[in-house]
């Protein structure tokens, strides 16, 4: 294959972000197309079906499935509610009390009564769910019965890997440079309900702490392996994650270790702190992926100043001499550069394999070669 | 197969649509055999932007075009038959595709009892390709409430449900067809058509199952896959879920109806394509056989036991994407047993997970690699381990003993992977295919799957026994003939005696006779005592043979049983013969030093890393 595009993380101070918002199971829209949201606007709602008992009636009333219509006091369809007499036996010898009464162990619904297998299957209410927007934009299009597309011009930071679902709350700097390390004394009561950046690591003590005082989501360059282990409490084998519940949302913007955080990155989160952020742990690295977020709303016409937006994507076409580069795996991990050569032959690197491969030079002035599956091109 | 005029084959271009890549092949008919000419990939174009998958497939095969000169696309169409306004340049005969983009195919499957219906409904989908989400059983220890639950959080794209023997009793099946029934589960993609299931269950059951389910999923009976427990009959409801795969799964994935009216041959879920290929060539050359498909996410091993094949899939054992599952299910210490040098434990679990994280990098050092390579034993003795768990002959069958068997008596459900009676291990997947040295590979597979005795081992070259699985349904003489010539590279021979000892005492001695050299004058015939601890490699180059004489020390089995000579010609290739003294079961040295030691020497020995 001939193409040299490395795909890379997006950075970038002005962006459109459109994201379709889309109900688990068929359910309302709430909203309209061109309807102005909040992250909070709940834009779509459903009602999850309710939860299934299954009543083995035959064992407890001691009789044959297909007599079990028989002794049925509420039908298929029928409400009942918790307590109530769901079947019952016949009187022996018309006297009431020598009958057996079985009482629904829920409020909800019959929904089936089986003559093979003697079982009555009750349903529960109905749960409602409700879907928010998420970003602070516009509704672009509604989908019936489904959800919407919502719309917003925002700064737009991805990040490598994160864990926990969407939330958002104001932005602020707990470090003052790409390289400090997060701290538990850097964090404090004020940080409650906020999304917080580090710099360059955070450890277990940190994220305890971070819990501790109601933090809403963490975005900083690096963590140990041992450190999530022991935040989840089981050792992540597969990054699908966006599903978590440890008290906060984690977004690391760099990878595992301690790595200074991308000096862009951190120049544009320090540019917008003080401001709603919207993020969002949610990673998923096979087809389809999804990378972890942060998204700041600007209004209309607004600019960060002093930061550049780049292209992004297939748009910015490929790798190219003069590129602001991140390696992505040892010996140079975590090295932000700029590529200065691009050999097109294949070459011969220390494994023996050949492979294609970019010359970089780093902030020190010293150069490597890098493979280029080793690099990622800083966008934006 | 023969083109509409009645003349064979002479042009193919078959595609594997796979989660990230599509790989096109061209295969041309060229003296009287097929062969493999040229290849082309492109980023598969399943998700967003693109949506469609088509769009994908031309890329690759403009790729192809490109290389070869031939003219096979019109615009967006692929141009059939070959020799098109007269220009044999032009077109090709027949256009072919398996997938596995989106995911694959992914199944929930359910039976009555754990070990028997399950097992058998787990085996059927398996060989029909497909991911099982989960098996649920009436005795899988799970409440009603919690299988209904979990059958309405999976969604998967259909469900096979099987249970009874036929004319046995209907009360379980029906209860599980209740739950799905209870579940009302949809389908992954797509929110408005039904879910395809499958019943394959007691025959005296469908009446009822047809009642509960019928309104409710797309509904498909078919024959009883365990019509006694005595047997199994996987194929009608395999072939069925061949069908809804092609109706409905790919039917609603993006550009698929399009990919199916190119299509000379039904499109085929990639797994099932190599399983139908390492079954066809296994039969066809009496084999007993191993296949593995080590990848970034899942590996897949199939094998062919006299005649009966099995496939399974370690869904989270894989080299990139769940590498760090295979850490987490391996153990720490039993990676680094691999691994020729020390590492600080937070580095290496650090480096793994942002393998994970980062999953299209490539190891730029020698430690890196040897790393890597240390994890993908693991993670193929792993998915070796689950394979010989499923691989198995069928539980609750009834056995006739005698007394011969009161001292050897054997249960049922015994595992079909007998590694003495192997004959061939074929390795596939980037870590093998791509490995810097070819010993690499070698290595690897004799270190997870410890073959016993005398054992045959290859690597797929460009992992194109997909394409020639689907080939194998329009031509099997094609298919064989690129199996053979082009897509299997054959390594060597691995002769590895059974038992232990200590290190340096003789384990058997050996003589080598070069039959068929490539050189004019044969090499000498080489004599020599084999060691506990030694691990030798011969060289013997492909399309040389030898015969191999092992004399085994009393107490070491090469497979005619213990201290019984063996004499077995064999296959060279672009490895050689390996002389493998390590014992089996095979021992490391359990003390740090001792183990770097030894390790060092063997891949000396085997010329296996850059020095």
């Amino acid at each position: 294959m001939g193409h040299t595009y490395t795909p890379g993380l997006t950075v970038t101070p002005r962006t459109v972000i459109s994201k379709k918002r889309i109900l688990p199971l068929p359910g309302t829209v709430l909203v309209q197309a061109g309807e102005t949201v909040a992250s909070a606007t709940v834009v779509a709602r459903a009602e999850l079906p309710g939860k299934v008992h299954v009543v083995n009636l035959v064992n407890q009333l001691g009789i044959l499935p297909e007599d079990l219509p028989d002794y049925m006091i509420k039908r298929e369809g029928e409400q009942i509610g918790k307590g109530e007499i769901l079947a019952e036996t016949k009187p022996f010898l018309g006297i009431k009390w020598l009958k057996t009464e079985i009482p629904s162990p829920v409020t909800g619904t019959v929904e089936t009564v089986s003559t093979a297998t003697g079982q009555v299957i009750l349903r529960e209410p109905p749960r409602p769910v409700e879907l928010c927007a998420y970003l602070d934009g516009t509704v672009v299009e509604a989908f019936p019965g489904q959800g919407v597309r919502v719309e917003a011009t925002c700064a737009f930071i991805q990040g490598i890997f994160g864990i926990g679902g969407e939330t958002w709350g104001e932005m602020v700097l707990a470090v003052s440079s790409p390289d400090e390390e997060l701290t538990e004394s850097l964090l404090g009561p004020q940080h409650a309900g906020k999304i917080v950046v580090g710099g360059a690591f955070a450890g277990a003590e940190v994220l305890a702490r971070a819990k501790a005082v109601g933090v809403k989501g963490i975005v900083v360059g690096g963590m140990h392996d041992k450190d999530l282990r022991a935040l989840l409490g089981y050792d992540l084998g597969v990054a699908i994650t966006g599903t978590e519940h440890v008290g906060f949302t984690l977004i690391l913007t760099e990878g595992f270790g301690r790595i200074p955080m991308a000096r862009k990155t951190f120049d544009l989160l320090t540019k917008l702190g003080g401001r709603k952020a919207c993020v969002s742990g949610a990673t998923q690295i096979r087809a389809g992926v999804i990378r972890p977020e942060i998204i700041v709303p600007l209004a209309p016409g607004e600019r960060v100043e002093g930061i550049e937006a780049g292209q992004v994507g297939e748009a910015r076409g490929g790798v190219k001499i003069g590129d602001p580069v991140r390696v992505i795996r040892e010996p140079f991990f975590g090295h932000i550069g700029q590529v200065v050569g691009l050999p097109a032959e294949l070459t011969g690197i220390p494994t023996e394999s050949h492979v294609r491969v970019m010359e970089v030079m780093f902030s020190d002035g010293s150069r490597a070669v890098v493979p280029r599956a080793n690099i990622e091109v800083i966008e934006g | 197969m023969t083109t509409p005029t009645g003349r064979p084959l002479l042009t193919i271009v078959a595609t594997d649509c796979g989660s990230t890549t599509t790989k096109a092949i061209l295969i041309e008919k060229v003296g009287g055999e097929y062969r493999q000419t040229y290849r082309g990939e492109a980023p598969t174009t399943v998700e967003a932007p693109f949506e469609d998958v088509t769009r994908g497939v031309l890329n690759a095969i403009a790729e192809i075009e490109e290389l070869s000169g031939r003219k096979i696309l019109d615009g967006e169409k692929i141009i059939t038959p070959g020799g098109a306004g007269g220009d044999p340049k032009t077109g090709v005969d027949i256009y072919i595709s398996t997938s596995s983009a989106g995911g694959g195919l992914q199944m929930m499957v359910a039976g009555v009892v754990q070990s028997m219906t399950s097992e058998s409904a787990q085996r059927c989908a398996l060989g029909a390709g497909a991911i099982v989400m989960d098996v649920l059983s009436s005795n899988d220890g799970r409440l009603p409430h919690e299988k209904i639950e979990r059958i309405r959080s999976l969604r998967p794209d259909m469900i096979l449900l099987s249970g009874g023997t036929d004319g046995g009793t209907v009360l379980h099946v029906v209860e599980m067809a209740e739950y799905i029934a209870a579940a009302d589960p949809r389908p992954r993609l797509g929110m408005s058509y039904n879910l395809p299931l499958i019943y394959a269950g007691n025959k005296d059951a469908r009446g009822r199952v047809t009642d509960i389910l019928g309104k409710k999923t797309a509904l498909t009976v078919t024959e009883n896959l365990r019509p006694t427990l005595e047997k199994e009959n996987l194929a009608p409801a395999r072939n069925k879920i061949h069908d809804l795969f092609l109706e409905h799964v790919m039917a609603q994935a993006p550009g698929y109806k399009k990919l199916m009216a190119w299509a000379g041959a039904p499109i085929m879920p990639t797994p099932a394509a190599v399983g139908l290929i390492m079954e066809t060539i296994a039969k066809k050359q009496g084999l007993n056989l191993i296949g593995v498909d080590i990848g970034g996410a899942t590996t897949d091993v199939f094998s062919i036991f006299r005649g009966v094949f099995n496939r399974t899939v370690s869904a989270n054992l894989g080299m990139s994407y769940s590498i760090s599952n295979v850490l987490a299910e391996a153990g720490l210490g039993n990676i680094m047993r691999w691994v020729p040098f020390s590492i600080d434990e937070q580095d290496l679990r650090n480096r793994i997970k942002n393998k994970m994280i980062r999953p299209t990098t490539v190891p730029q050092t020698l430690d890196e690699l040897q790393i890597e390579q240390a994890i993908s034993r693991e993670a193929l003795r792993l998915a070796l381990l689950h394979h010989k768990s499923l691989a198995t002959g069928l539980k609750g069958v009834q056995q006739e003993r005698s007394i011969s068997d009161v001292f050897e008596q054997k249960g049922s459900g015994e595992s079909l992977v007998d590694m003495l009676q192997l004959n061939l291990i074929v390795g596939s997947g980037g870590i093998l295919s791509h490995a810097p040295r070819r010993v690499q590979s070698l290595l690897m597979m004799v270190d997870a799957y410890e073959p016993l005795g005398f054992t045959d081992l290859a690597v797929d070259s460009i992992f194109m026994m997909p394409h020639l699985g689907v080939l194998s349904t329009v031509d099997e003489q094609a298919a064989t003939d690129v199996f053979v010539r082009d897509c299997l590279i054959y390594l060597g021979t691995c002769v590895a005696p059974i038992g232990q000892g200590a290190w340096g005492e003789r384990c058997a001695d050996y003589a080598i006779t070069f039959t068929n050299s490539k050189d004019a004058v044969p090499p000498p015939a080489i004599k020599g005592t084999l060691n506990f601890g030694d691990l030798r490699l011969v060289p013997l180059a492909a399309g040389e043979e030898a015969v191999v004489s092992v004399v085994p020390a009393r107490a070491v089995d090469v497979g005619a049983g213990k201290g019984v000579p063996v004499e077995r010609r064999v296959k060279g290739g672009v490895v050689g013969l390996v002389l493998d003294g390590r014992g089996r079961p095979l021992q490391l040295p359990t003390k740090q030093d001792d183990r770097v030691r030894a390790l060092t020497e063997w891949h000396k020995a085997l010329n296996l890393y850059p020095s």
